[in-house]
């Protein structure tokens, strides 16, 4: 070996292709699938596994399913795997809730414009993000137009709200809110204001001790007594509010973790640029911080995502809840299986899409510096 | 360092008589810990200083508190005119005027080497985009790396940061610099890039403090020479009379286990 390398002038050794059984399929099946007894043995069960649950899944799923039919019995008779004609008899409850049937575009519009919303707030290379971004700012006030009426729209109550559509108005406004929300408490938290410190450990405590159904009742009961009498406001407006400020208190620790993370050097940095505070903050601290904490924050929506399903508790009907009341329908009995299936999916597209957004954002934003 | 640097002590970037910095009986403390007793310190415009001694003396705490990265609780601080206090007003103005290389760099991972120039000539001096870049490019090129400045802090050399770093604070266009052992966290073959990136910045009349444990910089830069030890001043000398002729026992044994390897 040695000889060989003393051929050569430093500098000179010519690079040599790796040995061909460290690269390639075979390679990578040994290394990942096949490097040691366990392995072999995970491997294989696995593959077991998968052959047990992966055909019938798939048959009683799509080969086997009933798409069309009047009522149970009609599925039966076509097929012995799934019913989904019950979910497409009630695509539209699961979609729109109670919302008046003729009232129905209002929803579509606003989720069509809550995807241009949402476009230019997520990517940063799209051409006239500026003007996309005012738009975003916006969009809250439009669709809160747009759904619930007024000023030459026909009102809707928002006790008429439920399905896919009041989980993501929900959703939406509580990851809307509790970014800015919990970045303000975990500034505030860190700061050295003992007035501010004080008020914001004492907030973010408060809300993190207590659990979110607890929170969701005293909405929906015990705020009518704190409220001077007579005062009325709407039952989701203070869902609303609840879900966006327990997502925020878990948000500011999730970003407190961030700000701690940043080396002193950086303020230091900063602070002999001759930058204020807020400057420091937004410029230096923030966007670095923030990125830290991308998977958590990521994380605290995907909770607040699928807490939303909570409200069923305090008579809000989002899809599980549509899911249940209608399986108390005679017609369709038993089939529970297809209803949680149908709700499972369709979070799971949305938390997933969060997830793999979050990725690429962490991706994006990495600049090659390692601490 | 270069046979260059040798001869400009002699030409026309030499010391002027107005005070730019005044330290005037200060002292800090960490707690219950007296960091700093009772130092005193005028520094004239287009003067170089270098303060050297022992880890633990102070000596960075010192030029920390000339742009209030610490905070003195008894003496005076004047610094170009402008007493730092507890007001922010004041703070904000001596920082304006006052640069820092730090041991560190401290640059921001998330903004380019260019945006990490013009990010404070644009927030805080208010100069319009363009202008603050044209600096920028100015700036780099005189640390000679004006072909990096779209590459972010994270993908340079150590001395390569370094020199972004002294440029990020040379765009903000500072009265006096500090340095806060700007070489101690480089590789031994980068230490020279910047210390030549310092020696020219001397050469233009900069006033400059620095905290370094090069004293071959401080034999062809300096105009004094600041020796701390226990948060003490203890020594002060024209660099020639400093190393060839040092005064106090302490300074002794400091210089001869420094100069000795």
């Amino acid at each position: 070996m040695t000889d060989t390398v003393q051929n050569y002038k430093p500098g000179e050794h010519p690079s040599l292709p790796p040995p061909s059984n460290t690269v390639g399929p075979i390679a990578w099946i040994r290394e990942n699938l096949f490097s040691s007894p366990t392995n072999i043995v995970l491997t294989l069960v696995c593959a077991w596994l998968l052959y047990k649950v992966v055909p019938g899944s798939l048959n009683w799923m799509f080969f086997d399913a009933a798409f069309t039919g009047e009522d149970r019995n009609a599925c039966k008779a076509v097929a012995d795997g799934a019913c989904w004609a019950f979910i497409g008899e009630r695509l539209a409850l699961f979609t729109y809730g109670f919302y008046p049937a003729e009232q129905r575009w209002r929803v579509n519009l606003s989720f069509i414009l809550l995807i241009a919303a949402i476009i230019p707030v997520l990517f940063d290379n799209i051409p006239f993000r500026k003007y996309g971004l005012i738009y975003s700012a916006l969009f809250p006030f439009i669709a809160g137009w747009l759904l619930i009426g007024g000023f030459g729209l026909e009102p809707v109550p928002t006790s008429e709200f439920g399905g896919l559509m009041l989980t993501l108005v929900i959703g939406v406004t509580g990851i809307a809110f509790s970014l800015p929300i919990g970045i303000l408490l975990a500034l505030g938290r860190v700061s050295n204001l003992p007035l501010i410190k004080m008020i914001c450990v004492g907030f973010i405590e408060f809300i993190r001790g207590v659990p979110l159904i607890t929170l969701l009742f005293i909405a929906s009961t015990m705020l009518s007594y704190f409220l001077p009498p007579g005062t009325n406001f709407d039952l989701l407006l203070r869902v609303l509010i609840m879900v966006t400020i327990f997502a925020a208190a878990y948000m500011a620790e999730v970003i407190r973790g961030g700000l701690q993370a940043i080396p002193k050097g950086q303020f230091e940095g900063a602070d002999s640029l001759g930058l204020k505070y807020w400057q420091t903050m937004r410029l230096i601290i923030l966007p670095q911080a923030l990125k830290i904490s991308i998977p958590g924050i990521v994380n605290t929506f995907i909770g607040l995502f699928k807490d939303t399903t909570l409200v069923v508790i305090i008579g809000l009907l989002d899809p599980l809840g549509i899911g249940r009341a209608s399986l108390a329908d005679t017609k369709w009995t038993g089939l529970s299986t297809e209803v949680y299936l149908f709700v499972a999916l369709f979070f799971f597209v949305s938390c997933f899409a969060m997830s793999r957004y979050s990725l690429y954002l962490e991706s994006k934003l990495d600049t090659g510096h390692k601490r | 360092m270069t046979d260059q640097a040798e001869t400009t002590n002699q030409t026309s970037n030499a010391p002027s008589d107005e005070i730019v910095i005044t330290i005037k009986n200060m002292h800090k403390w960490y707690g219950d810990f007296h960091v700093l007793r009772d130092i005193n310190l005028e520094v004239t415009r287009g003067e170089k200083i270098v303060i050297c001694g022992p880890s633990g003396s102070g000596k960075s705490t010192v030029i920390r508190c000339i742009n209030r990265l610490e905070e003195h609780q008894q003496g005076q601080i004047i610094v170009d005119g402008i007493e730092l206090t507890n007001d922010l007003k004041n703070i904000e103005q001596v920082r304006r005027e006052v640069g820092m290389c730090f041991q560190h760099f401290n640059l921001f991972p998330h903004l380019t080497v260019m945006e990490n120039c013009t990010l404070a000539p644009i927030w805080v001096r208010k100069v319009p985009k363009a202008e603050a870049e044209a600096t920028a490019m100015e700036y780099l090129e005189r640390v000679k790396i004006p072909d990096q400045a779209n590459k972010f802090p994270g993908q340079l050399s150590g001395g390569q940061q370094q020199r972004v770093a002294i440029a990020r604070s040379l765009c903000m266009k500072p009265k006096i610099m500090l340095f806060d052992e700007p070489t101690s966290a480089l590789d031994p073959e980068m230490i020279k890039e910047v210390l030549d990136t310092m020696i020219q910045l001397a050469d233009e009349g900069m006033t400059m403090l620095c905290v370094t444990h090069e004293m071959g910089f401080a034999k062809t830069v300096a105009n004094r020479v600041i020796f701390m030890d226990a948060g003490q001043i203890i020594e002060e000398n024209e660099p020639e009379e400093f190393f060839n002729n040092p005064q106090s026992d302490r300074t002794q044994l400091f210089l001869s286990q420094i100069l000795a390897h």
